[in-house]
C-alpha cells in the first residue's frame, strides 16, 4: 500500500494521472512522508466521526465496504489525503480551525469558451492560492489536450481561503468539464458540491451546454449563482442574457452578477455570493490513496467508513454507460504490448472507458473500446498519442444496437430476449428477431433564428424528429430533436457549424432506444465476403454507406493481375459496386547498372508488403485498404 | 587541351591497339565457360555532364561551369586502372559510355579511357564499345572522331519525333536534327546504331505515338529501345504533373502504347529481347545483356555503380559498389586514393540470386537452367519454383513458363513482370530459408 510515495515528483505523489492538481497550487509536504504520517491524517476525520463523502478523483476509487471487510483490509490501510493547503500544525493540517459552517464546496459550470477556467484562475489569484501573473491561463486544465482544445476533461479541485467579514472561510472549488460526454465527471463533482457558479457569455448568451449543465445542477438541488461573463467585450449584451436566464432558468435579473473574469471586474462579488448563497456542508473534498491493486475494485460512488464501524451507505452514482464504440489497434503489431500498457494506464485515469479485447483478421490484435461520446473518444485518443506517445488505428465509431430476439433457440443461447450487438458479426438475422433497436439521444440546438431552415433540413437528413422549438429571446431559438445516436456520431457537429456560420451550439443527452429498421451490409471482393468490413446500418442509409465504402476500397486496393469486383450487399442484393481493373503493364522501363540497386530495394519492399497482405479469395488486400475503410474519417 | 597533333598520335595508337586486340580475339572466340566468369567483366564509364537539364531526367548529371576535361580524363583512366586491378579480371567484355551526355566528352578522352582499359586487361578488338549520343552534340565529323577513338556502337537519344514533345522533355534538339544524326550514325556504325524513344508523355495519344514510331521504324537501324516515361521525384516534369500544369499520363493509355509498339516492332522483324529493347539481325547490346545475365561489371566515373568481386583484396563475395556522386569530390578522391568508391556492400548468395532472377526474367529467353546453376549449384530452378502453388497459378494464367529450358515470362507476362516478381522473390526467399534450415 501507499506505494505511490516513491513516485513522488515535485513534492507531490503522482498517480499516472493528473492528480497533481494540488501540486501546482501548493505542494503538500505530507505526501512524501511515511505511512505512519499518513495515518495521522485520518485523525481529523475520525475525531469528527463523520462519514466523508469522497469525491473520487481520477477514476481512482476505493474498495467497497464489504469488499474491504472481506479482504480483511481495514480502512487504516487507506489514508485520507486533503490536497488543500490547510493551516498546518507541525506540517499537519488542523481541520478544527474550519468548523463546517465555514466550509463551502462549489463548482463552476459553463458552455465551452464562456470563461469558466478564466474565472477559476481569478478566484485562485484573489484568494492568494496562486500568485497573480499574466501566465495564469487555465491553471486547472493540466492535460495537453485540455489546453489545446480549451476544454476541461478532468475535474480538478482547489482550496481557497477567504476572509469575509472577519471570518476565515475554506472554499473548495471543483472545476468541472462542460461537455456532455464528461457529464459523469460533472455529476460526480456536483454531488460533492452544494452550489454552482453558472457562467454565461455576455455576447453568446445561453448555449446548448449551458442548458445541460443547468439541469444537472438544478436536479441536484444546488444553489445556483448566475454569472454573466465577458462584459468587457464590445458586443456584450448582458441585458439580453439576463432575460434569457430569467426565461429559461427562472432566476431573477437581480441575482445575476455581471463580471469580466479576464479583467477581474466584480469577481470578488462572486466569492462573496458563494459564501452567502451556498449552504455549508459537513464534509471535505479530496482524494485518498488506498492499497488497492485492481482498478475494478474501485467503483465510483463508494462509501467509505472506518474499520469495524459500518455506516449506512450513501446513494451511489449511476455508472457511466458507453455510448460509442470503436476498435483500437496498434499501427504495428509489435507495438501491441506498449499500447496495452498505455491504455491500461490511461483507463486507470479514466475508468469510464470500457475495454474488450478484440482481434481483426486485417488489423491484428486490439481492443473494442466504449466511450461516453465522441469527444470522449477523441480526447482519449489524443491523450494516448500525447501522453503515451502511442500511435493507433482507430476504427469508425459504432453505437450499441440491440435486438429483441424471437427465436427460442437464440433466447436460450443468450439466456435473454434482448441482446446488445457491438460486433456486426453477431448481428442476428431478421427471421430470429422481433425488432431491432438503436440508441437515441435528445439533442438541443441553440441557434440564431436565421439558420433555422438549414438546421431543420440537416436534422431531417439525420433521421431526427423534432420535439420542441422555443425562442429564448427575440433572435435565438432552441430546438430539441430526438436523434438516432449513430447519425450524430461522425460529422454532425461540423455540419451544424458550417450550416450556421459557426453560431449554433449543440448538446445531447441519452434518451434510450427506439425501434429501427437495421440491416447488415456485407462487402464482397470477387464474391468473397470480407468479414471485418461487415456493418450494421439503417436501411435508409445502406446505399450511401455501401457506395462510400466501395469507393474508398477502390482507391485503396492496388491493381492486380486480374479484375476485382468490389460489392456492397444486403443479403443477396448488390447495392453498390466498383471495379479495380487488371494490370496490363507493370514493369520498370529502365533497368541497367545504376537502376538495379534501387529496383531491388523497391521490389523487396513490395514483396515484403505482399506477404503481409490479407487474401480474400484470390484478392490481396493491403492493411492500408482496411484502415482507409475502417478508420474514422476526420473530414467530409 | 592537348595539341591537335598530340591527339592524332593517340588516335593512331588506338587504331594500333585495335588491331592487336583483333589478333588476340582469334584465341578467345569461343563462349567463355562459367569458370571463366570471375575473370571477365563489363565496364561502364559515367560522364556526368550535360549541356542542359532534361525535364524528366533524375540521373546523376551536372551542368558544368569551367570543366577541366584533362583532370576528368586522368581521373577516369586512374579509376579504371585501380578498379580493374582490384577485380583482377583478365578480360573486359564490353564498354559503355553513359551519362550525362558522354558525346560531350572529347574523343580524346574516350580514346584515353579505352587505351587504359586495354593496358590493364584484354579488350577484344570487336568487343562492343558503346557511346550514348545526344543529337545536339553529335555532328557527322564528331561521330567519325568517336569511331576513330574506339567507339563501335552508338546509342542515340532521339526520344521523340514531335518537336512539341521534345520541348516538353526539355531536349536541346529538334526532330529534324535527330533524324540527321541518325542518318550519319547509320553510315558510320552500320548495324550498330541504336535509338532511344520515350512514350507515355503527358498529353500523348496512342495514335500520335504510333505515328511517330512508324516513321522511325522506316529509318532506324537494327536496335531500338523504348522507354515508358517514369515521372521521377525531383524532376521538373514531375512537379509540372503534380501541380496539374500538364496532365498525368493515364495507366490504361500507356499500357496500350506499349502493347501496340511491341506488336509493331515484332511485325517489322525485331526481336524483343528485353522489356524495353528490340533488335533485328542479331544486333543485341552485349553490354546491357551482361547486366541482365547477372555478370560482373565495373563502374567508373561519378556515381557509377558496379558489381564485382574485389579479388585483389582476397574477397570471395561480390560487392555492390557506388562511386562518389558529385564530380569534384569524386575527382579529389580519385586523385588521393586512386578511386572514388563511396559505398561497398558485400552481396550474399541469396542477394545475388535475387538479382539474377529479377534481371534474367527481363529477357525473352529468361533464365536457363544452366545459367541459374552457375550462381546456385545446389538449388535448381525446379527446386525453388517447381512445387509452388502460386507459381503454378501464374503459369496457369499464361504469364510464366517453367520448362526444360528454364524459367521465363510469356509475351503477356513480360508486360506485368514486376507483379510476377513479388511472388517469385518471396518463393525464392522461402526456398532459400528452407534449404538453410535443412542444412543441405
Amino acid at each position: 500500500m501507499l506505494s505511490l510515495a516513491p513516485r513522488a515528483a515535485g513534492g507531490w505523489a503522482r498517480l499516472p494521472s493528473a492528480c497533481g492538481a494540488a501540486a501546482v497550487l501548493r505542494p503538500s509536504p505530507w505526501v512524501e512522508k511515511s505511512p505512519a504520517d499518513h495515518a495521522a491524517f485520518t485523525r481529523p476525520c475520525s475525531s469528527q466521526k463523520k462519514v466523508t463523502r469522497v469525491c473520487v478523483r481520477n477514476g481512482y476509487s476505493f474498495g467497497r465496504l464489504d469488499l474491504l471487510g472481506r479482504r480483511g483490509s481495514p480502512l487504516a490501510h487507506a489514508s485520507v489525503f486533503c490536497p488543500f493547503n490547510l493551516p498546518k500544525y507541525k506540517g499537519k493540517l488542523d481541520m478544527s480551525l474550519f468548523p463546517v459552517e465555514n466550509i463551502r464546496n462549489f463548482s463552476i459550470i459553463a458552455h465551452v469558451d464562456h470563461g469558466k477556467s478564466t474565472l477559476a484562475d481569478r478566484l485562485l489569484e484573489i484568494t492568494g492560492t496562486i500568485a497573480k501573473t499574466d501566465q495564469n491561463k487555465q491553471v486547472l486544465d493540466k492535460l495537453q489536450v485540455e489546453r489545446e482544445r480549451g476544454i476541461t476533461v478532468k475535474a480538478q479541485t482547489a482550496s481557497l481561503f477567504y476572509n469575509y467579514e472577519g471570518i476565515n472561510y475554506l472554499l473548495n472549488l471543483i472545476d468541472t468539464p462542460g461537455h456532455v460526454d464528461f457529464s459523469y465527471e460533472v455529476s460526480r463533482s456536483l454531488s460533492a458540491c452544494q452550489g454552482v457558479i453558472l457562467v454565461v457569455d455576455a455576447n453568446e448568451g445561453i448555449q446548448a451546454q449551458t442548458m445541460a449543465n443547468f439541469y444537472l445542477a438544478f436536479e441536484a438541488q444546488l444553489a445556483i449563482i448566475p454569472v454573466i461573463n465577458k462584459i468587457d467585450l464590445k458586443n456584450a449584451d448582458p441585458e439580453r442574457v439576463e432575460k434569457q436566464i430569467e426565461k429559461l432558468f427562472d432566476l431573477s435579473k437581480e441575482e445575476c452578477i455581471r463580471i469580466s473574469a479576464k479583467l477581474g471586474t466584480n469577481v470578488e462579488k462572486v466569492l462573496q455570493e458563494v459564501i452567502e448563497k451556498v449552504p455549508p456542508y459537513a464534509g471535505q473534498v479530496g482524494y485518498l490513496i488506498a492499497g488497492m491493486k485492481e482498478v475494478t475494485e474501485a467503483q465510483i460512488g463508494d462509501t467509505l467508513y472506518l474499520h469495524k464501524q459500518p455506516v449506512e451507505p450513501l446513494p451511489g452514482f449511476k455508472s457511466a454507460k458507453p455510448m460509442v464504440f470503436a476498435g483500437m489497434y496498434p499501427v504495428d503489431q509489435s507495438e501491441y504490448n506498449n499500447l496495452k500498457s498505455a491504455i491500461e494506464k490511461l483507463t486507470l485515469n479514466d475508468s469510464s472507458v470500457t475495454i474488450h479485447r478484440d482481434s481483426s483478421l486485417a488489423l491484428g490484435a486490439g481492443w473494442r473500446l466504449g466511450f461516453l461520446g465522441l469527444l470522449h473518444l477523441e480526447v482519449f485518443n489524443q491523450r494516448l498519442e500525447q501522453e503515451y506517445n502511442a500511435s493507433v488505428i482507430l476504427t469508425a465509431p459504432t453505437v450499441p444496437y440491440k435486438a429483441v430476439l424471437s427465436s427460442p433457440k437464440l433466447i436460450k443461447e443468450h439466456r435473454k430476449e434482448e441482446i446488445t450487438i457491438i460486433n456486426p458479426a453477431e448481428f442476428p438475422d431478421k427471421f430470429s428477431v422481433s425488432e431491432y433497436l438503436e440508441p437515441i439521444v435528445l439533442g438541443t440546438v441553440i441557434t440564431p433564428d436565421e439558420y433555422i431552415g438549414k438546421i431543420i433540413t440537416l436534422c431531417q437528413a439525420r433521421r431526427a424528429v423534432q420535439k420542441d422549438m422555443v425562442y429564448i429571446d427575440e433572435h435565438r431559438v432552441m430546438l430539441k430533436y430526438i436523434f438516432p445516436l449513430n447519425e450524430i456520431l461522425v460529422d454532425f457537429y461540423d455540419a451544424l457549424k458550417s450550416h450556421s456560420s459557426g453560431y449554433a451550439s449543440f448538446d445531447y443527452e441519452d434518451a434510450g432506444y427506439q425501434t429501427a429498421d437495421l440491416v447488415k451490409m456485407d462487402i464482397l471482393l470477387n464474391g468473397n465476403s470480407v468479414e471485418e468490413l461487415g456493418t450494421v446500418v439503417h436501411k435508409d442509409k445502406a446505399y450511401a454507406v455501401g457506395k462510400a465504402m466501395c469507393e474508398r476500397l477502390k482507391d485503396a486496393i492496388p491493381r492486380q493481375l486480374f479484375e476485382i469486383a468490389i460489392q456492397a450487399t444486403l443479403g443477396s442484393k448488390v447495392i453498390a459496386r466498383e471495379t479495380v481493373k487488371a494490370y496490363r503493364k507493370n514493369v520498370l522501363a529502365k533497368c541497367y547498372g545504376g537502376d538495379i540497386t534501387r529496383k531491388m530495394k523497391l521490389l523487396k519492399r513490395q514483396a515484403e508488403g505482399k506477404k503481409k497482405m490479407r487474401k480474400i479469395g484470390n484478392v490481396e488486400v493491403p492493411k492500408d485498404a482496411f484502415i482507409s475503410v475502417l478508420k474514422r474519417q476526420s473530414e467530409k | 587541351m592537348a595539341a591537335p597533333g598530340g591527339w592524332r598520335a593517340r588516335t593512331g595508337l588506338a587504331v594500333a591497339l585495335r588491331s592487336q586486340r583483333a589478333a588476340r580475339q582469334q584465341r578467345t572466340l569461343q563462349k567463355p565457360l562459367p569458370s571463366e566468369e570471375p575473370l571477365r567483366a563489363a565496364l561502364y564509364v559515367h560522364w556526368p555532364y550535360c549541356q542542359k537539364r532534361c525535364s524528366y531526367c533524375n540521373f546523376n548529371k551536372y551542368i558544368p561551369r569551367g570543366l577541366d576535361e584533362a583532370s576528368m580524363r586522368s581521373c577516369l583512366t586512374q579509376e579504371a586502372r585501380t578498379l580493374i586491378q582490384l577485380s583482377q579480371v583478365h578480360r573486359i567484355s564490353s564498354v559503355f559510355f553513359g551519362g550525362g551526355t558522354p558525346s560531350l566528352a572529347s574523343p580524346q578522352t574516350i580514346a584515353a579511357v579505352l587505351e587504359t582499359i586495354s593496358r590493364c586487361a584484354h579488350l577484344a578488338a570487336d568487343a562492343e564499345v558503346t557511346l550514348e549520343a545526344n543529337p545536339a552534340s553529335a555532328g557527322a565529323s564528331r561521330l567519325a572522331e568517336f569511331r576513330a577513338s574506339g567507339i563501335n556502337r552508338l546509342s542515340i537519344g532521339i526520344q521523340s519525333l514531335d518537336d512539341a514533345e521534345l520541348i516538353l522533355l526539355g531536349r536541346d534538339h529538334t526532330a529534324h536534327e535527330a533524324l540527321g544524326t541518325l542518318e550519319e550514325a547509320k553510315k558510320l556504325f552500320p548495324g550498330r546504331t541504336s535509338i532511344d524513344l520515350i512514350f507515355g508523355l503527358p498529353g500523348q495519344s496512342v495514335a500520335s505515338w504510333t505515328k511517330g514510331l512508324e516513321e522511325l521504324l522506316q529509318q532506324c537501324d537494327d536496335h531500338v529501345s523504348l522507354y515508358q516515361l517514369t515521372l521521377e521525384r525531383g524532376t521538373s516534369l514531375f512537379r509540372q504533373v503534380q501541380q496539374g500544369s500538364v496532365p498525368a499520363p493515364k495507366q490504361e493509355v500507356v499500357a496500350e502504347m506499349y502493347e501496340v509498339a511491341r506488336e509493331m516492332l515484332r511485325d517489322t522483324g525485331y526481336r524483343q529481347y528485353e522489356v524495353s529493347n528490340f533488335a533485328r539481325n542479331g544486333a543485341l547490346s552485349a553490354h546491357n545483356l551482361s547486366y541482365w545475365q547477372g555478370s560482373q561489371y565495373i563502374g567508373i566515373g561519378p556515381g557509377a555503380h558496379g558489381r564485382f568481386v574485389p579479388r585483389a583484396q582476397g574477397e570471395n563475395l561480390r560487392e555492390a559498389r557506388i562511386q562518389t556522386l558529385e564530380p569534384d569530390s569524386w575527382m579529389k578522391e580519385v586523385q588521393a586514393f586512386g578511386h572514388g568508391t563511396r559505398k561497398r556492400a558485400a552481396q550474399g548468395e541469396l542477394e545475388v540470386l535475387e538479382e539474377v532472377l529479377v534481371l534474367g526474367l527481363r529477357t525473352d529467353v529468361g533464365i536457363a537452367h544452366q545459367h541459374w546453376l552457375q550462381f546456385a549449384p545446389s538449388l535448381s530452378l525446379w527446386d525453388v519454383f517447381g512445387t509452388s502453388v502460386e507459381v503454378k497459378e501464374l503459369e496457369d494464367q499464361g504469364l510464366l513458363l517453367l520448362d526444360n529450358r528454364g524459367l521465363r515470362c510469356s509475351w503477356k507476362g513480360l508486360a506485368v513482370l514486376d507483379s510476377l516478381l513479388l511472388t517469385l522473390l518471396n518463393q525464392l526467399q522461402q526456398s532459400w530459408a528452407d534449404r538453410t534450415a535443412h542444412g543441405t
